[in-house]
């Protein structure tokens, strides 16, 4: 094939000079011409911006002071950070809720995939009624649940009435209103989890559940000894995806707040994420350094975290 | 265990216990939605009934005018639609072009600018929302512009990388040498072979794409007013104050999620299959 493409273009190549020096700048500069449409984008609108809040993070810059654009002051803001207790409530809210919202969506996934792996009628249509939730706005999703939250009408509170729970307050507490949040979060997210598991499984070979089978393995050994280690990766990549998602809530905690400011996430900010305090600070204070710093710092959170679970889920293997 | 004599009979046979825990996953799934139906066809005080009444009424055309009369609604849904499709037509061209330079042309840098893409797909899009914001409003002044929302989407990492995924395996070498043969341009090949065989990834892209710019949130809060909203914002909007009419709210949130709704149903099972073998793939 090579040698007649050679012969092909040897042949053209004296009759026209001019196409064929075409030909070559052609092949050249396409696959840059192809490419450059995402990186001038993304080299405008996302490296850009993420380098610029580096360097505001060290002004003091607030949009209500004019003049104040460009004024460094070094580090101070992320040492005003360290000793920002409402910085702090939000760490602890955010990893709170993280947790809360990624180990069970995740449990769950890994078990509905599992369910689904079995041959069975009506796949498709149990495959499309757990990925609905998905395709739903945060929005739409948060405000329903809102209602189903409601102390005195909703329907979560109406069912627990019926175990003998009276009307929780879901919006008060601390560990109700992070389960409330996450649950938001799990009932949108986890039948995609479970379809990125299932796709997974299919791919593991049979025979070495029949190996298996043959060797006596009961069908948790199998899922635990075989199952589990085959979709390691996939494990990897939902666990790294969701905690670079979980950590960034903003919709769900802001629309969940009945509150007049809805940033503050809550009468005693019992759920403001990093996300709601770098906007409520940014947005509604004017801060441009002092927001920049706290995003900065939750980069520096989420790096943190997932390079944890990226260790925690690689012993995964060791174990085994 | 029956060992495996055809592919069909390779899989365990789902009992009894399956098809009920599936089931109510599956119920759970749908119920929330299936309740924003029955509030949305109902009155305020009658969904604040205990116990609950389940089953639709008769008021939905009238909940809907309410909302539309209390509202931009009008507008933000045609806001809403320009950005999706505009947005969707960019991010499903780029994508497919720049998916095909990565999966089939040789070029230098090709293995480093891949991984770059790879990695820009793991840094959280919040980090650089105040200086993006400030680039809008004091240098381009197009906070509160549909462009603002449009822009700064016109490609991402996920197509991109989406597309070079499916066109590895979907366009054969062959072809595209004997294309080249016959004195086909890099264009010539993109129209003739490239993308009749990117067809179906393109249109899984394309509704993903979609949904995720009808579904934004955060960047349109940051960038746009109620002045000249998205469905998100109205519907946000719509649901703050102290007093609510949930059945309102409610109304607001079924006819946001409409279109993406009547797009699942149309187009399921092609996003189901885009997104489990991009899963194997990756």
């Amino acid at each position: 094939m090579a040698a007649s493409t050679a012969a092909a273009r040897g042949a053209r190549a004296p009759a026209r000079p001019a196409g064929h020096r075409w030909h070559r700048l052609d092949r050249t500069v396409s696959p840059y011409l192809y490419l450059s449409p995402f990186f001038v984008v993304f080299g405008v609108f996302g490296l850009f911006p993420m380098l610029y809040t580096g360097y505001v993070s060290f002004t003091a810059w607030r949009a209500d002071r004019p003049g104040s654009e460009g004024r460094w002051v070094g580090l101070e803001n992320y040492r005003r950070l360290l000793d920002d207790p409402f910085f702090w409530n939000a760490v602890k809210n955010t990893l709170g809720i993280g947790v809360l919202a990624t180990v069970p969506q995740l449990l769950l996934a890994l078990g509905l995939a599992h369910l689904l792996n079995y041959r069975m009628r009506g796949r498709t249509l149990m495959r499309l009624g757990i990925l609905l939730p998905n395709v739903t706005s945060v929005a739409a999703v948060t405000l329903i649940f809102v209602q189903l939250f409601g102390r005195d009408f909703g329907m979560v509170n109406w069912f627990l009435s019926l175990f003998g729970v009276d009307h929780v307050d879901w919006q008060a507490g601390t560990l109700s209103s992070w389960s409330a949040i996450a649950a938001i979060v799990t009932w949108r997210w986890t039948g995609y989890n479970a379809l990125l598991y299932l796709a997974a499984m299919q791919s593991v070979p049979f025979e070495l559940y029949e190996a298996a089978a043959l060797d006596g393995a009961s069908r948790w050994r199998q899922f635990r000894s075989i199952t589990i280690p085959m979709l390691r990766p996939t494990i990897l990549f939902t666990v790294i995806v969701s905690t670079i998602g979980a950590l960034q809530l903003f919709g769900e905690p802001m629309l969940f707040s009945q509150q007049q400011d809805p940033t503050t996430g809550g009468s005693q900010h019992q759920f403001q994420t990093l996300a709601l305090y770098s906007y409520n600070q940014f947005w509604g204070r004017f801060k441009y350094g002092y927001g920049a710093a706290i995003s900065w710092a939750m980069f520096l959170l989420i790096v943190l975290v997932a390079a944890v679970n990226f260790l925690a889920a690689r012993r995964m293997r060791g174990a085994e | 265990m029956t060992a495996g004599r055809s592919r069909a009979t390779r899989q365990l046979t789902a009992g009894r216990g399956v098809y009920v825990v599936l089931g109510a996953a599956v119920l759970l799934s749908l119920f929330p939605l299936y309740w924003t139906l029955v509030a949305a066809s109902r009155s305020n005080t009658e969904i604040h009934r205990m116990p609950p009444v389940l089953l639709p009424g008769g008021r939905l055309w009238h909940n809907a005018t309410q909302v539309f009369a209390q509202t931009d609604l009008r507008l933000a849904m045609v806001n809403s639609l320009v950005v999706a499709t505009t947005v969707t037509a960019s991010v499903v061209l780029t994508s497919t072009l720049g998916g095909f330079a990565f999966a089939k042309l040789r070029f230098r840098g090709r293995g480093p600018l891949l991984a770059s893409v790879v990695a820009t797909m793991m840094v959280p899009t919040q980090l650089g929302i105040i200086p993006l914001y400030i680039m809008m409003a004091n240098w381009f002044h197009w906070a509160d512009h549909l462009q603002a929302l449009i822009v700064p989407a016109a490609a991402n990492a996920f197509g991109l990388f989406f597309m070079r995924q499916y066109l590895v395996g979907a366009v054969p070498d062959e072809l595209l040498d004997a294309g080249r043969m016959d004195g086909c341009t890099t264009r010539g090949l993109v129209w003739h072979v490239v993308l009749p065989a990117a067809r179906p990834a393109m249109s899984v892209l394309g509704m993903l794409t979609f949904m995720a710019a009808w579904n934004d949130f955060y960047w349109p809060k940051v960038v746009m007013t109620q002045q000249n909203p998205t469905v998100q914002l109205t519907l946000s909007e719509l649901a703050s104050g102290y007093i609510k009419d949930y059945s309102l709210v409610l109304t607001g949130a079924l006819v946001a999620s409409a279109p993406v709704l009547v797009a699942f149903l149309l187009m399921g099972r092609q996003i189901i299959d885009g997104i489990m073998q991009g899963a194997t793939k990756g």
